[in-house]
């Protein structure tokens, strides 16, 4: 229970930390929050020879509205983040998402871009970032991209990040005025979810869904963007028979994964159920 | 990998030893600095007996390398007593109210009631449980705990009157 030894470096900025994601390759990992990494370390589930420290970066720390998107940086803590009204603002579900996620303890390490980089597929944080097809900004010494969200994740804790790449920023449209809801089924509040669903909605002033974005998390091998879902609530006047079909919709796709804690069957059942309650909520927040 | 020499104010006290960088927090408080009143449960992130004060958070200190922890100031169990070494109010309560049975997730329960209490001096029952949420405790079944933190709470509003 005690990690395997590496090299430890404390990046003064993310120039460097890229530089030395470049000059050690695949052996290093970024070490943000630690509050999923290390615990991997402890296990030796990880055992990377180079750990980069990110925690001094001071530029990687920020929320604020960018253009037509609200950017938050990938070493903002999620205590941080749940203080602060303007993010609850820009971004209502990231906020409704951050209730489920860890204790007071983890949440005060915890950063927002670890979370998202590590890719649990129980977590919350990649679940939303999938479900409002966020903007994840990656650096390297050569340069940056970006990356839709729902692109983003490929597998359990494995995504489309090149080993010498940073993520730096995850940027969420502006849903100020939206409705929005999330439900989770885990064995205790602030556990990883058994099953995950969120919603976000905006109606028109005929009371028609204008947008929606629905997304489920902990049934895949990674979050998925709930499309067939959204396709039938937008434009339509929402309904209870709307409601349950778009819940019905909810899991189109989606292999649900079997494990200790339920079986594939019982997270299909429950992801219908959950989507259909984050839908309502987001519905009635939305003004219906 | 070689041992570098940290520093860290402990308990207001200004400590020094060499660790890896592989040490923990929790590991460099418990060995090199014989400072073992934070506990160590199951090293990996979900009991909470080893929570300790980063900079007056609460954070657990078998997810952070002692590396990080340099030039920061950390308050274990042991700083919550006075000076003369008397329990403070929190653990006073803890003993009024029976906060405690073994002992071993108590330091951990303290740090985050501590914390709590920092932030907030009237907790609602509420409060209390998402406070203590992140701490497991294996005898007590927890009602205890809740009463002895609203018990310490109503007697520092007391006493600050
Ligand atoms: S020992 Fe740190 S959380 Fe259990
Ligand atoms: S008093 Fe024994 S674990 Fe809490």
């Amino acid at each position: 229970m005690k990690p395997a030894p590496f090299d430890y470096f404390a990046a003064a900025s993310a120039d460097d930390a890229v530089r030395l994601l470049a000059e050690h390759g695949d052996e290093a990992l970024i070490l943000a929050g630690g509050q999923s990494l290390v615990p991997m370390m402890n296990m030796r589930l990880a055992r990377p020879s180079v750990l980069i420290d990110i925690n001094d970066c001071d530029e990687m720390k920020f929320m604020a509205a960018d253009g037509d998107g609200f950017a938050i940086g990938a070493g903002t803590r999620q205590k941080d983040i749940l203080k602060s009204a303007e993010t609850c603002t820009a971004v209502p579900l990231l906020l409704k998402a951050l209730a489920f996620v860890g204790h007071v303890q983890t949440r005060n390490r915890g950063t927002l871009g670890g979370s998202i980089a590590h890719g649990d597929p129980s977590a919350e944080m990649p679940l939303v970032a999938v479900t409002l097809d966020a903007a994840i900004s990656l650096r390297t010494s050569n340069g940056e991209r970006t990356i839709a969200a729902s692109e983003f994740y490929s597998g359990p804790m494995s995504t489309e990040r090149a080993p010498d790449e940073c993520l730096m920023a995850v940027s969420f449209p502006l849903s100020t005025g939206a409705g929005t809801g999330f439900h989770e089924v885990s064995e205790r509040h602030g556990d990883f979810a058994i099953v995950s669903a969120a919603a976000e909605i905006n109606l028109d002033a005929g009371g028609k869904c204008a947008s929606a974005a629905i997304g489920i998390g902990g049934a895949h091998p990674h979050p998925v963007k709930a499309l067939k879902a959204e396709a039938i609530l937008v434009g339509e006047a929402p309904s209870d028979a709307l409601i349950e079909a778009a819940a019905e919709a909810a899991t189109d796709g989606i292999e649900a994964m079997d494990d200790v804690h339920a079986t594939g069957a019982y997270r299909m059942r429950v992801a219908r159920v959950l989507a259909a309650r984050a839908i309502s909520d987001a519905l009635a927040e939305a003004g219906l | 990998m070689k041992p570098r020499s940290i520093t860290l104010t402990v308990n207001g006290a200004k400590r020094t030893a060499a660790a890896e960088p592989r040490v923990t927090l929790l590991d460099f408080l418990r060995g090199p600095l014989g400072v073992t009143g934070a506990h160590m449960g199951c090293e990996h992130g979900v009991c909470g007996a080893c929570s300790v004060l980063v900079e007056g958070e609460p954070v657990r200190a078998c997810l952070m390398f002692a590396v990080q922890a340099a030039g920061k100031a950390v308050t274990t169990v042991e700083g919550l007593a006075g000076s003369d070494g008397e329990p403070s109010p929190l653990q006073e309560a803890f003993r009024d109210a029976h906060g405690l049975q073994c002992g071993y997730c108590t330091p951990g329960m303290l740090i985050a009631a501590q914390a709590l209490l920092d932030e907030n001096p009237d907790p609602d029952e509420a409060d209390i449980r998402e406070a203590i949420g992140g701490n497991i405790c294996r005898c007590t079944g927890y009602v205890q705990i809740i009463e002895a933190i609203k018990l310490a709470a109503e007697n520092l509003r007391e006493a600050a009157q």
